[in-house]
């Protein structure tokens, strides 16, 4: 217990350089995959069929596949097969080659969810919109949006918290996020070897970090729960 | 002059057509009833004139203006149909109000983003708004709603929810109002404080084309009845005409089902 005491304060600064990362990542994965995962909807619900055929494949393709092959891929592939490294060396080209992986990924869950959204809204609302002599982006903007928003906020809300423990995966290409650095005490880091419970110590992080956003999500959905 | 006619109206979905040639005119003040089985077209038709479907063929005059001439393409552009909407007012069978607005925020809403188009809007923004409110205010007391102007939809009864629905059509002044059987998804003890509303609107001269199951209700409100059946106006007249002497069988037939 007292060696426990001892290393503490060595790897809590450390995992907080890992969990900044982490954090990172979570939120530019976030602020790509909200919006781009609204124009992959509107793809697949194209009238236009080869763009909507075209986008259900890309979609079909990155939901059947593993983040982490995804990952391996795009980092690799470029400098292993075509020769050429365009992430650039380090963290940085690592944190760069990581966000282009998640941001696709999540934003192929996401349109499905948009699209979901878009969908439940009834038809019978927009014809009252257009009889009403309003433009479509009116309906959209004033009508259909905010109703769609509050379907979408319990199944994003699931899948932002599933983000939060799916950076972890972006360790598989030696991202130095928080479960990279609970796991260098293990091999050995900073006069500290053969330590498990730095690792296990990750886990305050991510619950600490979830439970606020599901705090914060709750309380959006209470927000939209004035209306029916 | 009419101040609405509508000739050789057709339209086909698949292969199924569901209107066939639908002619009739109607005149200012008039009520008018659109009775007949469920899929004979009545539905349809009405649509039709709100430019939710578009005919096949035919035209759709206001007022002597052709708003729909399916021969001339000029007339049949999204871009123009906007504006033509406003000459109808449409009520549905499900009301369809919008849930996040409150009683007063539905009637409201597409005034206040039409009036976002009138020139003076930028400088007169507070008074256009406060006139807006207080004529949305005003119909809502009519359709005895005076109290639940702020509530939602979903703190409102089915009667109420509809009484708001037909408040936010007259709120554009449309010259013809549409019901879409207005009252097929209420109890009896609502459907009769949606027609009560219905009937005043009546009394006070107020153009309409009612699509309705209530044969008392249409004998009593309206001057003029058609009877449509498979896609076509197969008899109209006066409600004693039709509902008191049918001419045809078929007509006949289906009154027999409403025994009084």
């Amino acid at each position: 217990m007292e060696r426990i005491w001892e290393q503490f304060p060595i790897v809590v600064q450390s995992l907080n350089i890992g969990f900044l990362q982490t954090l990172k990542l979570f939120i530019v994965t976030l602020l790509g995959a909200v919006p781009l995962g609204l124009i992959i909807a509107f793809g697949s619900l194209s009238r236009f069929r080869p763009l909507s055929y075209l986008t259900k494949i890309v979609v079909w393709i990155i939901r059947g596949t593993p983040l982490m092959i995804q990952l391996l891929i795009i980092f690799y592939f470029p400098g292993l097969v075509l020769g050429k490294q365009i992430w650039g060396g380090g963290e940085a080209g690592r944190f760069v080659a990581s966000t282009v992986a998640f941001i696709f990924n999540y934003a192929c869950y996401f349109s499905e969810i948009y699209r979901g959204g878009i969908q439940s809204i009834p038809v019978g609302q927009e014809e009252a919109g257009l009889v009403l002599g309003m433009t479509k982006r009116q309906i959209f903007f004033k009508v259909t949006l905010l109703q769609m928003i509050k379907r979408i906020v319990p199944p994003i809300s699931n899948e932002i918290i599933t983000l939060v423990k799916d950076t972890s995966l972006a360790r598989i290409i030696a991202l130095q996020e928080i479960i990279w650095a609970g796991q260098a005490f293990l091999k050995g880091s900073q006069g500290i070897s053969g330590e498990i419970w730095p690792l296990i110590f990750t886990a305050v992080y991510y619950l600490i970090f979830s439970g606020l956003l599901t705090a914060l999500l709750g309380r959006l959905e209470k927000k939209l729960d004035y209306f029916r | 002059m009419a101040i609405l006619e509508v000739e050789h109206l057709s339209k086909t979905f698949g292969r199924t057509q569901v209107l066939k040639d639908i002619n009739f005119c109607l005149e200012k003040g008039q009520v008018v009833s659109l009775i007949g089985s469920s899929g004979s077209g009545k539905t349809t038709c009405l649509r039709c004139l709100n430019f939710l479907e578009r005919p096949d063929t035919g035209v759709i005059r206001v007022n002597g203006e052709t708003l729909f001439d399916a021969n001339d393409p000029v007339t049949t552009q999204e871009a123009a149909i906007r504006k033509k909407r406003l000459h109808f007012g449409l009520v549905f069978q499900s009301f369809n109000l919008f849930p996040q607005y409150t009683a007063l925020g539905n009637v409201m809403l597409a005034s206040e983003l039409l009036a976002k188009e009138r020139p003076d809007y930028k400088e007169n923004r507070k008074e256009i708004h406060d006139e807006i409110e207080r004529k949305a205010q005003v119909l809502l007391m009519q359709m005895g709603l005076g109290d639940r102007m702020g509530n939602y939809p979903h703190q409102l009864s089915g009667g109420q929810c509809q009484r708001v629905a037909i408040a936010r059509a007259l709120a554009l002044k449309p010259d013809i109002l549409c019901f879409d059987e207005p009252t097929s998804a209420l109890d009896p003890e609502l459907t009769g404080e949606v027609l009560k509303v219905i009937r005043e609107l009546a009394e006070q001269n107020t153009t309409m084309i009612i699509v309705t199951h209530e044969m008392a209700f249409a004998r009593d409100v309206s001057n003029h009845v058609i009877f449509m059946d498979d896609g076509r106006i197969l008899e109209e007249g006066t409600p004693r005409e039709v509902f008191g002497n049918p001419r045809e069988e078929r007509t006949r037939q289906f009154l027999g089902h409403y025994v009084q």
